[in-house]
């Protein structure tokens, strides 16, 4: 990298010397970027977003031309016609109402779930809260496979399986979010906030609606941005709670890469329009979802 | 739930059990609020709990009682106790052994390129740039893409004959590659998917706390004539070590579990990780036991030893971080 091939070492002069701050000041974090970097950057940008834009030109061709020279880099009218394909294979337009109601439902059920324990575990002392913290901190360590044996034999048991509450209900559960919302809460609300409410005789319920939400919404709204992304794409539990009959987007996308369509356009085609939904978001949310990823990474 | 009596402090306290979330506030207890405002906490943190207790405790201690019984999944009622049979069956079966390998291989081989490179693009994204965001959202592009998409693409971008990959190896000279049916090339390819998807968000992580390092640090490293380079060893990356510590740490307890590539890899659906188990991991197996072959009991023993290896690989981390800690003091 000539980003850092500057300077040769200067031995010896600086110990000595006094510092002369302000002249010297913001030494590295002004330094603009050299063309070398720009061109790392932009090849980096290119890796992430070429197998995206392959899939669209992968979806509109056939094998044959697929691997023709030089190949294909634009992508054709036989595009629809794949995807209306691809969704006589596999009930994708099934599946992404399903996964909006899905992803929607965990969405709302954690983000209220993780504000109300973080801003217990940010604010309240009751006894045995830095245990149960740590009993949360440490359930995301435990893999899915050690949940899904018994939740499988519940969910077969009440009759759920191929029912979206059987995949919606066992993912509520979101150590994550708890932690994200703790570490906010705790230097996003002051102690003062909730002492004048106190005062002024709001009882506790009222405290959090008028007090604690006002103040955590921009987390709330990060969160709320993950753990939609999360749902959506969540893979393991549902292509085992759910089957083709009535799957989410992934569950209906393992199906149509299972074997049985032998035409990787159409593969493609389905992939494509899986996928394009949650792309679309993350193109108009992507500064807010880059920020909260980072907020998040500083706090915890 | 045992939630209270976990902490000593309970038990020697003469106070009434906390562990009741309290009813709806009355008047009475609406004036007596300052006194009982922590035992709130409870109340607030129940919800979390419940959901806890229900789908995640509960089933992770019946996981441990299954793997200790004979379970059909063709026979849910049928347990038969045997003991530690499913451990020491697992510790004897090659099909164990041979995901455990490929586990560790795969592990590596997506773990530490990726950590590197999105050190590398940290490093890079720290700098004064224009079109910051477009950078840091093209990246995190795939992340924002599922397993099951980027499996299905990259298999077609590896596909043998009609391929991307290969197509372009091909019109620079070389032989085209069967990515799927080797050992180390189809978990060479199943690690660029994993690390596809994974980079950016961990560049991500490492900008934010690149962008946390004070700035006195490089200047007075600049007047003591360090290089670049140099002040990226001695400043950026000691200050770095705690989130390097705890992305490695996430990526661990993600390649242990890595299942959905491996599964959608193959392009036919089979749990068995290619015809000669190429690359089967431990996830794969432990679905493959479970719902290929209905042995729920030898799956949960399975799930279990996921589990430990997890405990031991982070607490080796904690070990090694923690004397290093020392060392430097």
């Amino acid at each position: 990298m000539t980003t850092l091939a500057s300077a040769p070492e200067q031995t010896a002069t600086a110990p000595a010397a006094t510092p002369t701050r302000t002249r010297r000041r913001g030494a590295r974090k002004v330094t603009s970027a050299g063309p070398l970097t720009h061109v790392l950057l932009v090849l980096t940008a290119f890796l992430s977003v070429f197998p995206l834009y392959w899939t669209a030109v992968a979806a509109s061709k056939t094998n044959a031309e697929l691997a023709g020279t030089p190949p294909p880099f634009l992508p054709d009218a036989d595009l629809f016609t794949n995807i209306g394909r691809a969704m006589e294979e596999a009930p994708i337009g099934l599946a992404i109402v399903n996964s909006v109601i899905v992803a929607g439902c965990i969405t709302v059920g954690t983000v209220l779930c993780s504000t109300l324990a973080g801003f217990a575990f940010a604010k309240l002392r009751f006894r045995g809260n830095k245990t149960l913290l740590g009993l949360v901190i440490g359930t995301m360590m435990v893999p899915t496979q050690l949940a899904i044996i018994p939740l499988f034999i519940l969910i077969a048991q009440l009759q759920w399986v191929d029912h979206l509450q059987a995949v919606v209900l066992p993912t509520l559960v979101s150590a994550f979010g708890v932690f994200f919302m703790r570490q906010f809460l705790s230097q996003a609300l002051p102690d003062e906030l909730l002492e004048a409410a106190r005062v002024d005789g709001a009882s506790t319920m009222r405290t959090f609606w008028s007090v604690v939400v006002p103040v955590a919404r921009p987390a709330m709204a990060v969160l709320a941005m993950l753990t939609f992304l999360t749902a959506w794409n969540d893979f393991f539990w549902p292509i085992i709670a759910l089957t083709s009959e009535n799957p989410t987007v992934q569950v209906a996308l393992a199906g149509l890469g299972g074997g049985y369509v032998p035409d990787t356009a159409v593969i493609m085609a389905g992939t494509l329009v899986g996928t394009l939904p949650v792309l679309v978001v993350f193109v108009v949310l992507g500064k807010q979802i880059v920020g909260g990823i980072m907020q998040g990474a500083v706090k915890g | 739930m045992t939630i209270a009596s976990d902490d000593p402090r309970v038990a020697a306290a003469a106070a009434p059990p906390p562990s009741v979330p309290p009813a709806p506030a009355t008047a009475a207890r609406r004036r007596r609020s300052r006194l009982t405002r922590n035992r709130w906490g409870y109340a607030y943190v129940a919800p979390f709990f419940l959901l806890f207790a229900a789908f995640s405790l509960y089933p992770f201690l019946y996981t441990a009682y299954i793997s200790l019984h004979d379970v059909r999944l063709s026979d849910l009622d049928g347990a038969v106790f045997v003991g530690f049979g499913n451990y020491t069956e697992l510790l004897q079966d090659e099909f164990f052994w041979n995901a455990a390998r490929n586990t560790l291989t795969i592990g590596i081989l997506s773990t530490v390129p990726q950590l590197a490179i999105a050190l590398g693009l940290a490093h890079l994204l720290n700098y004064r740039l224009r079109g910051r965001t477009f950078f840091r959202v093209a990246m995190l592009m795939p992340y924002a893409t599922s397993i099951a998409a980027a499996t299905l693409v990259f298999a077609q971008l590896f596909g043998h004959d009609y391929g991307l990959i290969n197509t372009l190896l091909e019109a620079v000279g070389f032989d085209r590659i069967d990515w799927e049916s080797g050992s180390w090339t189809s978990q060479i390819a199943i690690s660029v998917i994993v690390t596809w998807r994974w980079t950016g968000y961990n560049a991500l992580i490492y900008l934010a706390a690149m962008q946390a390092i004070p700035n006195d640090l490089y200047e007075a490293a600049t007047l003591d004539g360090a290089s670049r380079w140099k002040q990226f060893v001695h400043v950026t990356i000691p200050a770095l070590r705690p989130t390097i510590l705890f992305t490695i740490v996430v990526s661990t307890i993600g390649a242990v579990q890595l299942f959905g590539e491996p599964l959608l890899f193959s392009g036919n659906g089979m749990t068995n990780g290619g015809v000669s188990n190429q690359y089967q991991t431990l996830g794969l197996l432990m679905y493959d036991q479970g719902w290929t072959n209905f042995r729920l009991g030898q799956a949960a023993a399975t799930a279990w030893t996921m589990f430990l290896i997890i405990l031991v690989v982070v607490g080796v981390y904690g070990l090694i971080a923690r004397r290093r800690a020392r060392a430097e003091r």
